[in-house]
């Protein structure tokens, strides 16, 4: 009779990861922790090297035959090319300051998450080919030799960074990690090594003018079809303009919020403020995506795909661009478009037409972030509001990456809120402003493969809505970032069961007293607003 | 709060009416350990709580790479370490019960508080759960190193099995929390383009009204 191990037996796994250096530990590619290969096709489109079927999970990766020498050149370029990559290679004096920081290490438990140690992947290499005592002491100075085991584990850890740069904020020698990120996967990119669910929207957004390829047509068409839900909630039927060459203001918002809930009711909550106001604006069925998948992939790509936002306001004429809520959009807009594609000086400094404030902040992009313009409107009081229709919601909110850290707009979007709504919470501090957690799945990660992954990175804020959800009943977690509402619907689900996730212009729509209104009995998800559940049943 | 008034539900009920659902674990009259002739297996697990609770959590944390287990330990910010805290709330949750009488509503909220984290770890089943067995090997090992194997043996099968009841839950709970991670990718791909399929009539127009099963949306 076959011996039957006791419980105990069992039990006695060894989960210990093995007891080898971490430069000789080769990574594993278990499905939900890892992003699809980039298909061919979506390679093509914009001439990235090496298009071929390939899959992380294979043995051979199909590299290019002279891929070390294209790896070591293609450091050799940015180090002479960018000084903060230089700087960052050499000046880490490895205190860990930033080690315990990241929210991929804190939810995973994976050392090589620790940003010190994630940079270090590349820093080593660095060391064997680019010092003299790496080259000559090799192991003992902390340098490796390049192989395509390396090229894996690049792979892995750097698409396992949302470049979030809280790792940053803690670095005594402002050692900014994402920018190590951005350059180890312009490496990767060179060998071809990059994921679809960056490469696919790339492609789309360069051909069509944004990530799904919806062409202008149909563009058009999904806009109106919220016209139409507009009406039916409140009564009054906006009037959306499309390529209108002399409006006052382009408007500029990610494509996430036109096709995928809960996005698209921020997506009406804009269009209802600008007919309340009276805007005189315009969207472009071109630059029809305010996302930047460019900015994930290399310098080059982001600027291509930027490039479209500035031509487009030339080409209609506008005096300055209004900005969406959207995540990366602000941090491309705020640190790179000026310099990359601008200066724009065939625009106007962006001036609100309803209150003549002038946004000197936007003075050189000419680009006014949304939640920045609402907050004038209503500190000089041109808004109506009724925040007791947001009673139902009691709300958090969550600081976007790259608007907090990218561009440091903390203030406007939680005045805004106060106004829009009577219950509003703020998480532990620690996990808001500039040292507020990702959702996880930033930076190109938002793919559904990643799953596994994306719930290890969440866990940091899902954690901290969950503290307020238990202490105060938060219900509602607001956030002003295409990725985070395509992501945190998700994230609550596994972590924080009863919480939904809404965009701020959402809120404001709710709240926002148009004028010629019906009496509102919904909010925009055709919920009952408070008071109004009766009056639901009556109609139905 | 959900959380805290569980817990709290579990302290009162500590005091109020402790029992192994077995039975088994009755006052030993015959023990004489250390000089207290009445106490048995549950006033023991009772008086040293604290220092078992610690070995069991440093069991489970060593699971994890050395630096990480490090930090898991030392970090004591409940929101700059969510594993630790959460792995230390569930052990002494899940302790309080197996001490005090398993009921599987309230060990549940307990089990879950761990078990979802482990679930998305870079763990196989095995070694995501295998830290609920591993509070018999803390506990049979200390009562072996201060001499009190043989004197409890049969408390110690009782308590071994609340352990395995728990284990029983445990397996249910890591179950659903991987359904879960599989059924969110579904609906993920399924909301993504959503309001595309439904402007192009490719969903039941009446969905919306609600009369579409779940199937047809």
């Amino acid at each position: 009779m076959a011996k039957v191990p006791k419980a105990d037996e069992l039990a006695k796994v060894n989960h210990r990861p093995p007891q080898t250096p971490w430069t000789e530990t080769p990574v594993e590619f278990r499905p939900g922790t890892f992003c699809y290969g980039a298909k061919p096709k979506n390679l093509e489109v914009v001439g990235l090297p090496n298009p071929r079927d390939w899959n992380p999970t294979d043995e051979d990766w199909k590299l290019p035959d002279d891929w070390k020498d294209i790896t070591i050149k293609g450091m050799k370029d940015r180090l002479d090319k960018f000084r903060t990559f230089k700087l960052f290679m050499d000046i880490c004096v490895r205190c860990g300051a930033c080690a315990d920081k990241c929210h991929f290490f804190i939810g995973s438990g994976d050392p090589k998450n620790m940003p010190v140690l994630r940079a270090e992947l590349i820093r080593s290499i660095y060391r064997k080919y680019f010092t003299g005592s790496g080259k000559i002491l090799s192991k003992y100075a902390g340098a490796r030799a390049l192989t395509e085991q390396v090229i894996k584990e690049w792979f892995y850890y750097f698409y396992q960074c949302s470049e979030c740069r809280r790792c940053s904020v803690f670095c005594p020698y402002g050692i900014d990690t994402a920018e190590v990120t951005i350059m180890a996967r312009e490496l990767l990119n060179e060998l071809g090594c990059t994921i679809d669910w960056t490469a696919g929207p790339v492609a789309n957004c360069y051909m069509t003018g944004n990530h799904l390829g919806i062409q202008p047509h149909a563009f058009k068409d999904m806009i109106e079809f919220f016209v139409d839900e507009i009406e039916e909630v409140t009564g009054v039927r906006v009037e959306p303009t499309f390529n209108r060459k002399g409006a006052e203001v382009l408007f500029i918002t990610p494509s996430g919020d036109v096709f995928a809930d809960p996005g698209t009711y921020t997506l009406m909550g804009y269009m209802m403020l600008f007919h309340e106001i009276g805007l005189d604006y315009t969207w472009s069925t071109y630059a029809s995506e305010g996302g930047n998948f460019g900015f994930f992939t290399s310098h080059e790509v982001m600027k291509r795909l930027n490039a479209k936002m500035y031509a487009e306001a030339k080409r209609l004429g506008v005096k300055w661009i209004l900005g969406g809520e959207c995540g990366h959009m602000w941090r491309v807009v705020n640190q790179y478009m000026d310099t990359m594609n601008g200066p724009a000086d065939f625009l106007e400094v962006p001036k609100s037409p309803i209150t003549g404030t002038v946004f000197e902040n936007a003075k050189s992009t000419k680009m006014v972030h949304i939640a920045e313009f609402t907050a004038d409107l209503i500190r000089h009081g041109k808004l109506k509001l009724d925040p007791s229709r947001n009673d139902n919601k009691i709300v958090t909110f969550h600081d976007s990456c790259n608007p907090a850290r990218g561009m440091g707009l903390f203030e406007e979007p939680r005045y805004v809120l106060k106004h829009v709504c009577n219950h509003f919470h703020e998480m532990p501090e620690g996990t808001i402003r500039e040292k507020t957690f990702c959702c996880g799945a930033g930076s190109g990660l938002n793919t559904d493969e990643y799953m596994e992954m994306r719930m290890r990175g969440g866990l940091p804020r899902a954690n901290a809505v969950r503290y307020v959800h238990e202490k105060h009943g938060v219900n509602m977690l607001t956030t002003i970032c295409a990725i985070d509402r395509a992501v945190f619907p998700a994230l609550m689900d596994y972590w924080v069961p009863g919480v939904d996730v809404t965009g701020l212009h959402e809120l404001v729509a709710n709240a926002l007293v148009m004028k010629g209104e019906k009496k509102r009995t919904t909010d925009l998800r055709y919920e009952p607003l408070p008071g109004m559940e009766d009056e639901e049943d009556d109609d139905v | 709060m959900v959380f805290l008034s569980v817990y709290s539900a579990i302290v009162h009920k500590m005091s109020a009416a402790p029992s192994f659902p077995t039975g088994r674990l009755a006052p030993n009259p015959t023990a004489s350990g250390a000089g207290e002739p009445s106490m048995n297996l549950t006033d023991y697990l009772r008086q040293n709580q604290k220092a078992i609770l610690k070995d069991w959590f440093q069991t489970v944390v060593d699971a994890y790479p050395a630096e990480t287990a490090a930090f898991l330990r030392k970090e004591k910010d409940p929101f700059a370490n969510p594993v630790g805290s959460s792995i230390l709330e569930g052990l002494q949750g899940v302790y309080a019960q197996v001490v005090e009488g398993v009921q599987e509503e309230q060990v549940a909220p307990f089990l879950d508080r761990v078990i979802r984290i482990r679930a998305v770890q870079d763990f196989t089943p095995a070694q995501a759960l295998s830290f609920v067995f591993s509070l018999k090997e803390v506990v049979q090992s200390r009562l072996e190193e201060e001499g009190r194997l043989p004197e409890w043996a049969e408390d110690l099968r009782a308590m071994e099995a609340a352990v395995d009841q728990v284990a029983l839950m445990a397996f249910n709970i890591y179950m659903e929390c991987r359904e879960k991670v599989y059924e969110l990718r579904v609906e993920e791909v399924k909301n993504r383009t959503a309001r595309l399929l439904e402007r192009a009539n490719a969903i039941w127009a009446s969905q919306r009204e609600g009369e579409g099963s779940q199937e047809e949306s």
